[in-house]
């Protein structure tokens, strides 16, 4: 956890250790279900698609018992600085974590739909881009339990990368489209998966925001979360 | 969020203040200002200096012969520890409420009338009516004693006798009330309604309230001071001390933390 002194009630230093075990309990839950519903997706496997569809209810399930735990806490210990914000923090978390999982579960849903179509290569760039989005989400877990920031700040970093591999995604996906009106189907529903994607790399963004409130005690201002598709024009063929 | 963005005039200054009982070291070169017409909440685990430091206000440690108080606390930018200042009169300026209630064996009337009585702020039985009548109303206690007067005021319950102490120093018109763990003898509902009183007492009053409970400084105080074995260690508005205080000191003991 911290290196913090322990507090004279040593159930509250308990309590705590609970919620960052649930919590990390949580973050490997999603882990698993962003990693499988990407390989569900790569490899068509409907079966693997509705276990993960399947299994988003337990996700739910910590969301809302760290939630009120949470509430729990603050009611019964009346936690203050360091301890105030961690519970505060450990809530936002959460409800970020649940969302990633939501996205898990949106891609594992489109399997059934892109696995009627033959395969693209899209789906290599889909899956790189997913790996980036894993590294981060693993890595902002880990900053959390080490509190630290520094790796924290890294996140960060990686989310541009995440960005442009959303754009080049989106132009790649757009090409295909305009080469082969077939390809619509799958390509729409792809493009939904790399926005699923890029927003699960915004969420781990807000995470990483929560280490430093939690830590530091410093909110920094909404970050701009640039989607540098929006003003993208397929340009005319022969234009 | 900036609850009071108007004019923050300092009310006391304490500069480099050391405190000594015997040779005990009490209070360590505090500077500290306290502004006018905010609550000033001084925390801290016992024998941190914290009633130390605010018996120094009023001079009251001037009662306690092996107490010696070095440094400059000032008053409007008047020196308080003057050997020309009227303690009498200062102590009218700054008035006081204890711990425990501690009403006179009198009349509630009496208990609230004394003070402008031996100051000689009521020219008639009207005025003084009128005294009382205000203080007690200030106080939040007039309506629940207005029938009663002439009662004996060891008659009323725990949280009427601290309302009624709080009528009685407010009574003398002071400009700073000095407030030692008012609330820690009476029941929550007791404590809430001095609480409430006390938010509404900064209006016409400077207010500063040594408490061992930090709900309570969070919930009364617009600054907190944390005094810790004689120091102070921080003083800040209190939103910041009690959701990001500085010094780990203070995070330790405001969170429960063995410092």
């Amino acid at each position: 956890m911290n290196d913090r002194a322990e507090h004279i009630h040593k159930a509250f230093d308990e309590e705590l250790r609970q919620l960052d075990n649930r919590l990390a309990e949580m973050g490997g839950l999603v882990e698993a279900q962003l990693a499988g519903a990407v390989e569900a997706l790569r490899r068509g496997n409907t079966e693997l698609a509705e276990q993960i569809v399947a299994r988003d209810k337990e996700i739910d399930a910590l969301d809302i018992e760290i939630d009120l735990f949470s509430v729990r806490l603050v009611a019964l210990r009346q936690p203050v600085a360091a301890d105030l914000r961690t519970i505060f923090a450990a809530i936002r978390i959460s409800s970020d974590l649940e969302r990633i999982g939501d996205m898990a579960k949106n891609i594992a849903r489109r399997t059934h739909a892109v696995s009627r179509f033959p395969p693209l290569a899209t789906t290599a760039s889909i899956a790189s881009m997913a790996r980036v989005v894993q590294t981060m989400i693993k890595q902002v877990l880990d900053a959390w339990t080490a509190r630290d920031t520094e790796a924290a700040a890294d996140v960060f970093a990686r989310d541009t990368e995440v960005d442009q591999h959303y754009a080049s995604l989106f132009r790649e996906l757009l090409t295909y489209m305009m080469e082969d009106p077939r390809n619509i189907g799958p390509c729409t529903h792809l493009l939904f998966v790399a926005k699923n994607l890029e927003r699960v790399g915004d969420h781990t963004t807000n995470i990483a925001e929560q280490i430093d409130y939690a830590v530091l005690g410093t909110r920094s201002a909404e970050r701009e979360t640039h989607d540098p598709t929006n003003s993208l024009v397929p340009e005319a063929e022969g234009g | 969020m900036d609850m009071t963005p108007g004019d923050l005039v300092t009310k006391l200054t304490a500069r480099g203040v050391n405190v000594f009982y015997d040779d005990a070291h009490a209070l360590k070169q505090v500077d500290l200002d306290i502004r006018a017409h905010e609550v000033t909440a001084l925390i801290g685990p016992s024998g941190c200096g914290k009633s130390t430091f605010l018996r120094c206000l009023n001079r009251m440690n001037d009662l306690i012969e092996i107490c010696r108080v070095e440094g400059d606390i000032r008053l409007d930018g008047e020196d308080i520890y003057d050997p020309a200042v009227d303690l009498v009169y200062l102590r009218a300026r700054i008035g006081m409420v204890f711990q425990k209630p501690n009403p006179f064996p009198k009349s509630i009337y009496d208990n609230v009338a004394y003070g402008p009585k031996i100051h000689g702020l009521a020219r008639s039985r009207g005025d003084m009516d009128e005294i009382v009548a205000s203080s007690l109303e200030r106080a939040g206690l007039w309506e629940e004693v207005k029938d009663r007067l002439e009662a004996p005021a060891t008659g009323l319950s725990g949280g009427q006798q601290q309302r009624l102490c709080i009528a009685r120093a407010i009574a003398v018109r002071p400009e700073v009330i000095l407030m030692d763990e008012p609330c820690s003898s009476l029941d929550p509902i007791a404590t809430a309604r001095i609480e409430a009183l006390i938010d509404e007492l900064k209006q016409n009053f400077t207010i500063v309230v040594v408490t061992h409970s930090m709900q309570q400084a969070a919930r009364v105080s617009q600054r907190t001071a944390f005094f810790h074995l004689g120091d102070l260690v921080e003083v800040g508005d209190t939103d910041t001390v009690f959701t990001k205080p500085v010094d780990p000191r203070t995070e330790a003991y405001i969170s429960g933390r063995i410092g």
